[in-house]
């Protein structure tokens, strides 16, 4: 085995659109999904990126001998989407499983942002992926990712105490300072969580410049790539490269040779023989944890900022987000599955990203992944999904009270007999 | 008469106003003849005749162009700016701009020209080529009528021109000034130098409300002596009120209206936060859009209220009554308001109003709520009272419709009739 290695681990997640909804709409009618843009879009990206992916992802392991390893996180959302429109999907990640090369993390159930508003919420997310994992592909995770590789000393501690030992964060520029990503960290208050930090410099090559023709580098050949990792890495142990899955035909066309990259790509790798590839849970065990890694404020993977301003950054999403986690308590009395599934939905952080009003550094990539014209046209319609929501839980609430009402006077009539 | 719109096209209040005027002037024994700049042909023509600008070409003007723009020169059609020039020049500039104007004539001359008859971006230039329209209707049909009406500012050059070729009488109407479209540092000069031309030309003018009076008496310097209140009436033949399956459990109170600075949304947001304080049991609803939507829904977020604060967006033709259905309570916070007609729509709902004490509606209502505009504690309180107390909200939904249902065009207009006699030799 080669000293220095590789880390690729794919996202996989879809956001569960929401309907156009109106005011006219509260009280009348729970339906909050677009099923026809979900289903349409996904089996799109099915066709376009999953299916042919995952094909090429087990030739390449099996023309390697399983020396090529890969990791993915698929997020609940994306995999109920897999079920319901696309089952064929669930079963080339299965072979995939089979293969004993491919690692499956763990993230929370709805691509949210519950590490940062509720632990228990949290908690109940992480155990149901992690339920819906094991019963999908039959493995145990062991490795964590959180939604958009949010991270901080504190999510790093209930992360650990949730059992895991690895988890995979971005190597942001403001946190590290002249710190290098290709080694493996540890928290700063748990020193048993080791963290995998991802290169963004060479991730982006792949995700977002690829296909870019003014770009001074185009095109970008497997050697090439070859070349500027082991140049990374000249004193490092590791090349983290995470990216969305849906880089693969779907932000970057086939067109654009980037399933071609792909294939030549594990080929380059091992006749280099610099770097041989690992999955997360592997590199760990691999390699020594060189020093603690101190993040006061949340980091993430989004925008050039590299913060929760994607998500939270203004009044709009500030509201929205307080609105929907407000109601956690009331739902943990009522505990309605039907409930709790639309408010796992609700939590995706898409909702909250389509609110972003950041226009002049990342607005391109904001606008690509946005089903609405303004931000203020995604709060509106999500905020009175909200209100229809918090109208079901206050019924279901006031049933509850008189149904216990009744049991109490039942008790108190049993008694005097 | 002149005018910009008439249903079933409609861009804003000022046809539907002038629907209800020809028809109420019918009504006394007044015919008219309504000119607009495009007529689509389906119109309600039993009260009026209607006459389409894009239709007719100037071609028979009897005198020459020379003559003809001597006496309505002051249109000019583009606009043109002399920053400063000595009198030489001053008067070089001028001569270059006549011989311009017409060439620009001479082109127009013997052609119809296609009206939007919208409010977009040539809408100065539409306005200078209605009037030259205008002027060659007037004389066209000299012998058919004995006096100009010309709604508002759009329409003001036609009228001019048909005063100036025809020598009949001007009343212009002012459903609208500039210091209602804008705020007061910020009114378009173009616009008001053309409503103060119109106001200094004609015989009379007649504002929607003395709101207005008091406008063009103090802002743009009009002889009060000729300035007549007539107070805007509402046609409601033929509506039925619309039954519809409320959603939501609690009360509604809404705004309704183009979400813009003069209608005051951010005060309703502010009297929302207010109840909300004091109640749950009510949801607040801002239908309409504007360019002040985006801020108000920050405002709204910022306050924390999103989830009992909707905004509908932009509401079209049933929509507009099903949201007056589904209300409990309307509110026009109006900074400025000529008249306001969407309080007596509510009203006539069976919906309790509160409006602002700066509309002109608030002279003629009785039986709704006023507050100044600024005073959201009064906003508050009345909202309050009228979702808590149901003996004020029964009381004031009967009075208000009743009040509604009196105010009827033919009491308008019957006074409108008086102002033509007056000016007619």
């Amino acid at each position: 085995m080669a000293p220095k290695s590789i880390c690729l681990y794919f996202q996989v997640h879809q956001p569960t659109r929401l309907r156009l909804y109106r005011f006219f709409d509260i009280g009348k009618d729970s339906h909050y999904y677009d099923d026809f843009a979900n289903r349409t879009i996904l089996r799109r990206v099915a066709q376009k990126c999953y299916l042919p992916m995952n094909a090429l992802m087990l030739e390449l392991i099996r023309s390697t001998k399983g020396k090529f390893k890969i990791a993915y996180s698929i997020s609940g959302s994306a995999l109920d989407q897999f079920q319901r429109f696309a089952p064929e999907v669930i079963d080339s990640f299965r072979a995939l499983a089979a293969t004993g090369c491919v690692e499956f993390l763990s993230e929370t159930y709805y691509h949210s942002l519950a590490s940062l508003a509720s632990e228990s919420e949290f908690l109940h997310q992480v155990v149901k992926h992690q339920r819906k994992i094991e019963e999908l592909f039959g493995v145990k995770t062991t490795a964590f990712r959180n939604t958009e590789l949010i991270y901080s000393n504190a999510i790093g501690e209930q992360v650990y105490k949730l059992g895991f030992k690895t988890m995979l964060t971005e190597g942001a520029r403001h946190i590290m300072g002249w710190k290098s990503p290709n080694f493996i960290y540890t928290g700063a208050t748990q020193p048993r969580l080791k963290l995998l930090l991802r290169n963004y410099g060479l991730s982006d090559d792949i995700a977002f410049r690829f296909s870019n023709r003014s770009w001074e580098m185009w095109p970008l050949t497997a050697e090439k790539y070859v070349a500027w990792m082991k140049s990374s890495a000249q004193n490092d142990d590791i090349i983290n490269l995470f990216m969305d899955y849906e880089t693969f035909g779907e932000h970057q066309s086939a067109s654009s040779g980037i399933f071609d990259f792909m294939k030549a790509l594990p080929g380059a790798v091992l006749a280099d023989g610099t770097f041989s590839f690992v999955t997360p849970s592997e590199a760990v065990k691999k390699h020594k944890a060189v020093a603690p890694l101190d993040v006061e404020d949340a980091i993430s993977w989004a925008d050039e900022e590299r913060d929760l301003t994607a998500w939270l950054g203004n009044e709009l999403q500030q509201e929205a987000y307080q609105k929907v986690y407000a109601m956690t308590e009331k739902l943990s009395i009522v505990g309605d599955p039907e409930l709790w599934e639309d408010f796992g939905h609700l939590q995706e952080s898409d909702h909250f990203y389509y609110m972003c009003t950041k226009f002049f550094s990342d607005g391109e990539v904001h606008k690509y992944f946005n089903p609405y014209d303004t931000p203020y046209e995604a709060f509106i319609n999500y905020m009175n999904v909200i209100s229809d929501f918090q109208i079901r839980l206050d019924e279901k609430r006031a049933a509850l009270d008189v149904k216990e009402a009744a049991v109490e006077d039942r008790r108190k009539s049993v008694k005097k007999k | 008469m002149f005018g910009w719109e008439f249903p079933p096209h409609i861009a804003g209040g000022l046809g539907t106003a002038c629907e209800g005027i020809v028809k109420g002037l019918a009504a006394n024994g007044v015919e008219t003849l309504f000119v607009m700049p495009s007529a689509s042909g389906d119109e309600d023509q039993s009260a009026t005749t209607i006459i389409n600008a894009s239709d007719v070409a100037v071609d028979t003007v009897s005198e020459s162009v020379e003559e003809y723009l001597e006496k309505v020169k002051f249109i000019h059609i583009g606009t043109n700016m002399v920053p400063y020039a000595d009198p030489e020049e001053f008067s070089r500039l001028v001569e270059e701009d006549r011989r311009r104007q017409v060439k620009d004539f001479s082109i127009s001359y013997g052609q119809k020209y296609k009206f939007s008859g919208k409010y977009g971006a040539n809408l100065m230039e539409e306005v200078a080529r209605y009037a030259m329209v205008g002027g060659t209707i007037a004389l066209q049909r000299k012998d058919e009528f004995d006096v100009i009406h010309a709604h508002d500012w759009l329409t003001y050059y036609a009228g001019i021109a048909a005063k100036e070729l025809t020598g009949k009488p001007l009343v212009i109407h002012v459903h609208a000034t500039s210091f209602d479209r804008g705020s007061v540092d910020h009114i378009d000069t173009r616009v008001f130098e053309i409503e103060k031309r119109g106001m200094l030309m004609a015989d009379r003018v007649i504002t929607v409300s003395d709101l207005t009076r008091g406008i063009v008496i103090n802002k743009y310097g009009i002889d009060p002596q000729k300035v007549v209140t007539v107070h805007n009436a509402v046609d409601f033949s033929g509506r039925e009120n619309l039954q519809v399956e409320r959603g939501v459990k609690e009360k509604v109170v809404t705004f309704l209206g183009r979400i813009t600075y003069q209608k005051g949304p951010e005060y309703f947001i502010e009297a929302a936060a207010k109840v909300l304080k004091r109640t749950k049991d009510v949801r607040f609803v801002m239908a309409g859009s504007g360019d002040m939507m985006n801020r108000c829904i920050r405002h709204a977020a910022r306050l924390g209220i999103s989830d009992r604060f909707h905004f509908t967006g932009f509401l079209r033709g049933a929509a507009v009554q099903e949201m007056f259905a589904l209300s409990d309570v309307y509110i026009m916070p109006s900074i400025s308001e000529p008249f306001g007609i969407s309080p007596l729509e509510a009203m006539r709902t069976g919906v309790p109003s509160i409006i602002s004490k700066q509309s002109g509606a608030a002279e003629v209502l009785r039986y709704a709520f006023k507050v100044d505009f600024w005073d959201v504690d009064a906003m508050a309180d009345d909202i309050y009272a009228l979702l808590k107390y149901p003996a004020l909200a029964a009381f004031s939904a009967r009075q208000g419709y009743d009040e509604v249902n009196a105010l009827k065009w033919n009491g308008a207009t019957a006074k409108m009739k008086k102002i033509y006699e007056s000016v007619v030799k």
